[in-house]
């Protein structure tokens, strides 16, 4: 019996014409982990909505078909009903918190349902063991970092034993460490105790290796469904936006595409294409013609607490392009507010040759306009892609969140009213959180075109080696590797994109299309 | 807002007894007026605050309230014409008319102001020390979904200024003049309202719209915290009352000042004193 069953469901939300889903049939069985691809607004998080109760029963809208949960029919029972059966975790997890401790956070599903304290306090401690969530239990829900935040909504999600869960771009906050444990957590969980789960990403590479089948969605349609080898050998041929850089690689080959680096490693050595262990060889380091900002042994010490920034001392040339990563926490978002003007060093000194333009995590805080052609001028809008009259018009919290994004970047590009005062550097911070991959490439595309210099902190190595061409690593505060992309991103584990992974780093190549040609430029290749 | 967990024995105490330890230092400082007693009540309060480690919450509390204590000092001598102490003479003052500052005036407007800084500063310590999910989980036996909204609203706090923050930041980074205060007051707004519909969704699905009342029982046993603070509280309040009904600790300040300090009175305030602070002794179990 499955867990989970969509028959011919079409949904519209109030007030829109297109269905945000149409005609979806599917089955999870019992145990089984399914990754929801699609690009943004493909139908992923109605879909997820559909099965949690939320739609129709919160958003309303026009629900034809038949969605059946648990042996629940979502039109008699409603989320409140369902919740005994179907977990959810949602991407933002300072909005799914709503306790003040993380002890009353883990009871609440169980006290919703009237179980007695007893129960709720051995339910609380077994999810927060399975977690390993137990040191945070008596914790204030408002210190917690968007990592342990996330691990808390999910147990919560969990406590109840739900037959099912589904979660809406789990990871997308988090760095590649806590987002590769959050996966390992929710396979262990359809292993234990045969949860099956549901898991709408954008970062296919990471969760695809352990999934037992993947479905895409477009416009609201399921357009594949099938194990991950045969949905990454669709993907290739018919949406290679939603193929993995292994995949690229391996389809670039001419072999079957296959998920995960084990995987793809052993695919390339059954066709002979292993390349030996050698390190990445090191790029040739840029020389900018100036400086644009220098960061001269800053320190950034909390009153009565740690220190975030630990003499860090780096600087950027002129028209530069730097990707910031290291783990949450790690002071790259604090060093960037430095960049900016928005905290000043306790100790050290920041010095820039001009305007310094920051963009923080969340667009919309910057839109406050009514009309987009009221939050910054038409050039401005024209260097970020949002030209367009029709446009223009709008009001800003109406456009899609790549539109948003843009814009954002607008707003600080744009020089001070009369001024033309261009910025000498453009720092943003986690711009990619929650985009899909044709929105990175436009992202990754914009920012090379930029004349300033361009700082961005990120989590993600694909975008880093879209766009960079130097990487720095911080960890507690310090600089622990500052290099070219290849040195610093092909040799690492987490902090690597999946092709260094596969070929071990070797050439220094980071995307396929540098794989594939060093892959095939015959000296490297044992044939 | 600012409860934080903390290894202290009245932090080690379940919510109900927290309460009525506070109630019961607020209780003492309602119904007595003695100097002398209400003293021994701010020295209490001010201890309890040092014991359960929340010193530093109940010290920016006192920044509020002791200018409020003699503001209300002030306003009462100047208002109030009771009393046959004349101190000082002030002549004739817009607004006040004929003016003269009384000894009794005074003294009655400071105990008023003592009695004020002990109910905020009692306030401050029950925020700090007293666990406010488990207290809106003693709501919740009578009505579950007026105690959740509660809590809701309690959380929506540090959430809503968090956002405040951030959208002051962004601001920042605006280049040009900053924008009209109106124009963010509208932009926090529709961000308030998408967080609500968010929250609202998040507590759909964690079975809120199908909350059903526990069973009863099941509560954890009574540690030496929890019986230590309860006995305190009734001593407490037992001292407080019972010395007042006693006339153990008389004050009055018409039409002159008496407020004589007795061998009694001087014992009722020794005993609020020990009383309270007592519990924090025992610091067996109290970390988490």
């Amino acid at each position: 019996m499955s867990v989970l069953a969509l028959d011919r469901v079409t949904y519209t939300y109030p007030g829109a014409v297109t269905p945000a889903l149409s005609d979806v049939t599917l089955d999870v069985a019992p145990g089984e982990l399914i990754v929801l691809a699609g690009g943004s607004g493909s139908g992923k998080s109605t879909l997820l909505r559909a099965a949690n109760g939320l739609v129709p029963h919160f958003h309303g809208g026009r629900f034809a078909g038949r969605a059946v949960v648990a042996g629940m029919d979502t039109r008699e029972h409603g989320p409140g009903e369902l919740a005994a059966a179907v977990g959810t975790l949602f991407q933002d997890p300072e909005t799914q918190v709503v306790m003040g401790t993380v002890r009353a956070e883990l009871s609440l599903p169980l006290e919703n349902r009237g179980e007695a304290a007893p129960a709720v306090a051995r339910g609380v401690e077994e999810v927060a063991l399975a977690l390993g969530i137990a040191p945070l239990l008596d914790r204030p829900t408002d210190e917690l970092s968007g990592g342990e935040l996330q691990r808390v909504a999910l147990g919560a999600a969990l406590v109840g034993r739900p037959q099912l869960i589904v979660l809406d771009e789990p990871t997308s906050q988090l760095d590649p460490v806590a987002g590769d444990e959050l996966i390992a957590v929710l396979r262990r969980l359809g292993e234990d105790f045969d949860t099956a789960i549901v898991l709408a990403e954008h970062r296919l590479e990471r969760c695809l290796p352990f999934a037992d089948r993947a479905i895409a969605m477009r416009s609201g349609r399921v357009v594949c469904d099938g194990p991950p080898a045969e949905f990454l050998a669709w993907a290739c041929a018919e949406a290679p936006e939603l193929a993995t850089p292994g995949a690229r690689l391996l389809f670039g080959l001419g072999l079957s595409p296959a998920a995960g680096v084990k995987a793809a490693r052993s695919a390339l050595r059954s066709r002979g294409l292993s390349v030996g262990a050698q390190g990445p060889s090191p790029g040739e380091p840029r020389r900018p013609a100036g400086e644009a900002i220098r960061f001269d042994r800053v320190w950034h010490e909390l009153d009565r607490g740690p220190a975030i920034l630990r003499g860090v001392s780096l600087s950027l040339g002129a028209g530069e392009r730097v990707a910031l990563m290291g783990r949450n926490g790690a002071g790259k978002s604090t060093l960037l507010r430095h960049a900016a003007g928005l905290l000043r060093p306790t100790r050290g000194k920041v010095q820039s040759a001009g305007r310094v333009a920051l963009l923080l995590q969340n667009p919309t805080d910057y839109l406050i306009h009514d009309r987009v052609e009221q939050e910054a001028s038409v050039g401005a809008l024209a260097t970020v892609g949002l030209g367009d009259p029709a446009l223009r018009g709008r009001h800003p919290r109406d456009l899609s969140g790549g539109e948003k994004q843009r814009l954002a970047l607008a707003i600080v590009l744009d020089g001070a009213a009369g001024e033309s005062q261009e910025a000498v550097v453009v720092c943003l911070d986690e711009p990619t959180r929650g985009m899909d991959r044709r929105r990175k490439d436009e992202l990754a595309a914009l920012l090379c075109e930029l004349d300033g210099a361009v700082l961005v902190a990120t989590h993600d190595p694909e975008f880093a080696a879209a766009f960079a061409q130097r990487v720095i690593l911080l960890a507690d505060g310090a600089v622990i590797a500052d290099g070219t992309p290849s040195e610093v991103l092909a040799g690492g584990t987490y902090f690597a994109t999946e092709t260094a992974r596969i070929l071990g780093g070797v050439g220094g190549a980071l995307r396929p299309e540098e794989g594939i040609a060093l892959l095939t430029a015959g000296s490297e290749v044992p044939a | 807002m600012s409860y934080r967990r903390r290894a202290s024995p009245l932090h080690a105490a379940r919510a109900a007894v927290g309460c009525a330890y506070c109630l019961s230092l607020l209780v003492a400082a309602l119904v007595l007026s003695a100097p002398v007693a209400l003293g021994a009540v701010l020295a209490a309060i001010a201890g309890a605050a040092v014991g359960a480690k929340v010193g530093r919450e109940v010290r920016r509390a006192a920044l509020f309230a002791i200018p409020l204590g003699l503001a209300v000092m002030a306003i009462n001598a100047l208002v109030v014409r009771d009393g046959l102490t004349v101190i000082m003479r002030l002549g004739d003052l817009p607004v006040f008319g004929q003016t003269d500052i009384t000894l009794e005036a005074t003294v009655s407007g400071a105990v008023l102001g003592a009695r004020a800084v002990a109910l905020i500063l009692c306030g401050a310590l029950y925020t700090a020390a007293v666990d406010p999910d488990q207290v809106l989980g003693l709501f919740r036996r009578f009505s579950f979904h007026s105690a959740l909204t509660a809590t809701l609203a309690t959380r929506m706090v540090p959430v809503l200024s968090r956002d405040a923050r951030r959208l002051a930041e962004a601001q920042r980074c605006r280049p040009g003049p900053p924008p009209s205060r109106a124009r963010l007051v509208r932009a926090a707004t529709a961000g308030v309202l998408d967080r609500a519909l968010d929250v609202a969704a998040a507590l759909e699905v964690r079975g809120y719209g199908a909350a059903r009342r526990a069973p009863r029982g099941g509560a954890p046993p009574w540690s030496r915290h929890d019986l230590a603070f309860s006995a305190s509280a009734v001593a407490i309040a037992v001292l407080a009352v019972g010395g007042r009904v006693a006339g153990l600790l008389p004050f009055s300040s018409d039409p002159a000042l008496h407020a004589p300090v007795r061998a009694g009175g001087l014992a009722v305030a020794a005993g609020l004193l020990v009383c309270a602070l007592l519990p924090f002794a025992d610091r067996r179990g109290i970390g988490r």
